[in-house]
């Protein structure tokens, strides 16, 4: 069967699956007896197991078949949940995520069996209780396959019994049957948590088509492509192959719970317009069937079939994953989707200029028309974000386990503890983000927290906590990594500058302590004594905020020695399109990002103080210098300058303000954020470009780097 | 004129008058020719880059040729023209002219490549010639490059 167009479906199950896979096994490390948490391990095990075996990658279906063998061990209680277990299973995860991988990579899963893994997880197996091994046979699906096989003739496995046929259908069985061909009812029931049930169907259909001949289904092929179906489905085929071979190709289809069949005997079937349903069947049958045809739900509820698995329906309610009516779509997709919002904006800008300079008394009409498009393109805008905005969760689901590692190589105690992971940014900045984060959390890890034995002395509790935590302001969405360990230590990290020849003893001798801090993002540096491969290559904070600022965030430490430090990572919600105050500075148009503006001020030049020969304003209490933009955008200066008051913009950059004076303030405007090109991007103080209602172009200044 | 031959063998220029010399810019660069417009000032680059226009939506940034080369600087007229020229490292680059003239194609061989360009005639990569006379053929990527 030729697969490689669900390839894409499949990795993107296959990392869901590991996930899914992955939170559960940490929550099981601390609540071993969680049968919630043990039953949905086994049922993304099955899952990708189910998956791996369509897509034909055979290592990875054996090593996820032994993973759930195990689970299904400690499902029935046969094993209890031991620590070094749950480093095998970890280190299963590691293993699979090589597998999608490559896959992902090369659509080849490779060539690793981890045959050492495999051993292990046999050995827990074995190394269960003695009772173990006869118990795994039941547990197994193996099982229910011959309890299927059986073919209990009530409930919903023998829905296929009760498929109507009409004339057409009869006559090509008929013929079939002629032909030596024998007709097969079947019965698939999918499981409860796929979501792409129709696709699921789809596979099915075709592994048996590639058998024989599918003549009806029911609900009909079109119920189905449009998932108007619950989790069963019935259809007739027919075949020159036996009855199990198409049951086997059924079931190689991933997510497929069961599958049951036989061989259909026409005379017994109900014929559409005939009355001998009750031929073989008894009254209670026919019951099922007008239950299973007007009440599909009573079908999926029925009882388990056998007690093999009692607990996978009762359970079923608490660990269900909601099914979420979605659409995946390709990035790209919605990158042209925002650059064609892009263009409107600027379009309705243009309309918005134009409509201001007619006669307005004779154009209201279009005022208010414009007006309303302006409302409009916004509401656009938002939402066109808004599905490019993605929950951080994604990045950040993966640091429990990172930080659990740590903890175990690096001999410290340590929790992680979250908040704000459902904080959502747009797409291509979470994609960013991972490594940044995960940077900053290791050198917490490694750096940041004491062993327990210095944190006893200190009179800190021996475990140490990492804190991640997430939370939107105004435009922006802050990511801070705290710990409560040792702090920076400022003189070690001048020392070290110093010996690295970042900066020279005298220099070191003036700089305040946050100037010396900053020096830890400087390319090279490295405070680690013993260089760990935990981290410690002095290539670490440097790319940490080289990336951020590429994202257009910024990075802010605060430390206290002995107490912990705090990183800060602010990001700015969209990239593309902002807010922006208009301001004119020698007659030249500048865009300020309403983001970075704190507020707008009327100083009187009375008020102006200088400060080691710098221009500073007192405002409520704090000091902030002035930034005269003339001068820094090597602006003209307007002769009718008025001498007696500056407006002044009060821009800030995390803690710290500054004052930007303009000449003219000229409204705030939804401007669409153009590059300036790689030709000329020399200009620091300009982050791009933007095109205004009447075509011409204003710089964007980028007030971070005033500041 | 033998056809074939010269499909081989020959380029199109797009012929620009830069004071009274006459330069040809190969027309595979060419994306676009528009007329002079307001642009927008960038400060802190180079003195040659007059500043960005908007071309069809995009930002365009705008160089004088003449400054670049190391001519007097230009006085807009009428016929004052940008031509957009795009590289595929750079993108779109517009270059201001004195006035666009003709299109003529050159036979490759007909090109004489300047000896050994000295810094004078760096961005002068060879001449043509042509029925109305000498075209210097412009060698665009030294003049966008920012070392010159």
């Amino acid at each position: 069967m030729d697969v490689s167009q669900y390839l894409d479906i499949f990795l993107a199950e296959a990392g869901e699956h590991l996930q899914s896979l992955s939170d559960p096994i940490m929550i099981l490390e601390q609540e071993p007896e969680n049968e919630d948490t043990i039953n949905e391990i086994f049922r993304a095990a099955h899952s990708l197991k189910g998956m791996a075996g369509t897509m034909g990658y055979k290592n990875m279906q054996n090593l996820t078949h032994d993973m759930e063998n195990v689970f299904s061990e400690v499902r029935n209680g046969n094993i209890k949940i031991k620590s070094d277990m749950i480093d095998v299973l970890f280190q299963c995860l590691d293993a699979l995520e090589g597998y999608t991988n490559n896959i992902r990579e090369s659509s080849d899963e490779g060539t690793e069996t981890n045959e050492n893994l495999i051993k292990a997880l046999n050995d827990i197996l074995n190394g269960g209780t003695g009772a173990s091994k006869d118990d795994a046979g039941p547990a197994k699906e193996s099982a229910e396959e011959t309890k299927a096989a059986a073919g209990s003739s009530d409930s919903a496995d023998d829905a296929w019994k009760h498929i109507k046929l009409g004339d057409a259908e009869t006559t090509v069985l008929g013929e079939a049957l002629k032909q030596g061909k024998t007709p097969y009812g079947l019965t698939v029931k999918i499981q409860e948590s796929c979501i792409l049930k129709a696709a699921r169907a789809f596979l099915v259909f075709k592994a048996i088509e590639e058998l024989g001949e599918v003549i009806i289904s029911d609900p009909s092929t079109q119920d189905i492509e449009d998932e108007k179906f619950d989790f069963d489905f019935s259809l007739i085929a027919i075949s020159e192959k036996p009855l199990d071979e198409l049951i086997t190709a059924a079931k190689g289809v991933s997510e497929i719970e069961n599958v049951t069949g036989g061989v259909l005997d026409l005379d017994s079937t109900e014929m559409e317009s005939d009355e001998d349903e009750e031929a073989d069947n008894t009254p209670a049958v026919q019951e099922t069937k007008a239950e299973s045809s007007h009440e599909p739900e009573t079908v999926k509820n029925a009882p388990a079939p056998s007690g093999a698995a009692p607990a996978k329906a009762d359970k079923k309610p608490a660990g269900k994953p909601v099914v979420n009516r979605t659409v995946r779509v390709d990035i790209e997709k919605l990158d042209v989707l925002m650059n064609l919002v892009s263009e409107l904006i600027i379009a309705k800008n243009s309309l918005v200029a134009a409509s201001g300079n007619t006669e307005e008394r004779t154009n209201s009409a279009i005022t208010e028309q414009v007006e309303y498009l302006e409302s409009v393109t916004t509401s656009l805008h938002e939402s066109v974000m808004k599905v490019r905005m993605v929950p951080i969760e994604s990045v950040v689901s993966k640091f429990p386990r990172m930080i659990r590692d740590l903890s175990k190589k690096l001999g410290k105690k340590m929790e992680l503890y979250m908040s704000g992971e459902d904080t959502e940014l747009d797409r291509t900045v979470v994609d960013e983000i991972g490594d940044p984060l995960m940077h900053l959390l290791r050198n917490s890890a490694d750096h940041g927290l004491e062993s327990a034995e210095v944190r006893k002395e200190r009179g800190k509790p021996e475990v140490g906590s990492i804190f991640l935590d997430a939370y939107q302001e105004g435009n922006n969405v802050i990511i801070e990594v705290r710990d409560d360990g040792n702090g920076i230590d400022t003189e070690a990290v001048k020392a070290k500058a110093i010996e690295r020849g970042v900066i020279t003893a005298e220099q070191g001798d003036n700089m305040s302590e946050k100037e010396i801090i900053d020096l830890l993002f400087h390319a090279g540096f490295s405070t680690a004594k013993v260089v760990s491969d935990v981290s410690g290559r002095g290539v670490g904070l440097d790319v940490v905020k080289s990336k951020i600022e590429s994202l257009s965030g910024e990075v802010e430490v605060k430390s206290k020695l002995g107490e912990g430090s705090t990183w800060s990572i602010r990001l700015p919600l969209t990239l593309a399109i902002i807010q922006a105050l208009m301001v004119t500075v020698g007659g030249e148009k500048y865009a300020i990002s309403l983001g970075s503006i704190q507020t707008i001020e009327d100083i009187s030049r009375d008020s102006i103080k200088l400060v080691e020969n710098k221009e500073v304003i007192h405002l409520r209490g704090s000091v902030i210098p002035l930034i005269d933009l003339h001068t820094v955008l090597d602006a003209p200066r307007l002769s009718d300058e008025d001498p007696e008051h500056l407006i002044v913009v009060i821009v800030k950059k995390g803690d710290k303000l500054a004052g930007l004076v303009v000449d003219e303030l000229m409204g705030q405007q939804e401007v669409v954020i153009k590059s300036l090109g790689k030709y000329i991007n020399k200009c620091k103080v300009i982050s791009g470009a933007t095109i205004l209602g009447d075509g011409e172009v204003a710089l964007i200044l980028d007030a971070n780097v005033l500041i | 004129m033998d056809e074939l031959s010269t499909i081989s063998t020959s380029i199109q220029y797009i012929v620009v008058k830069l004071g009274e010399e006459r330069f040809g810019i190969n027309i595979s660069y060419v994306d676009n020719i528009v007329r002079m417009q307001r642009m927008t000032r960038v400060p802190e680059v180079a003195s040659y880059i007059k500043g960005v226009i908007n071309l069809r939506g995009e930002v365009v940034p705008v160089m004088s040729t003449r400054i670049k080369m190391g001519l007097e600087p230009d006085v807009e007229t009428s016929a004052t023209r940008i031509i957009i020229l795009k590289f595929e490292q750079q993108g779109y680059i517009g270059f201001i002219v004195d006035a666009v003239n003709e299109v003529v194609t050159l036979n490759a061989d007909t090109i004489e490549k300047v000896a050994d360009s000295n810094k004078d005639d760096a961005f002068v990569q060879g001449v043509g010639k042509s029925e109305d006379g000498l075209i210097s053929i412009l060698n665009l990527n030294a003049l966008i490059d920012e070392q010159i």
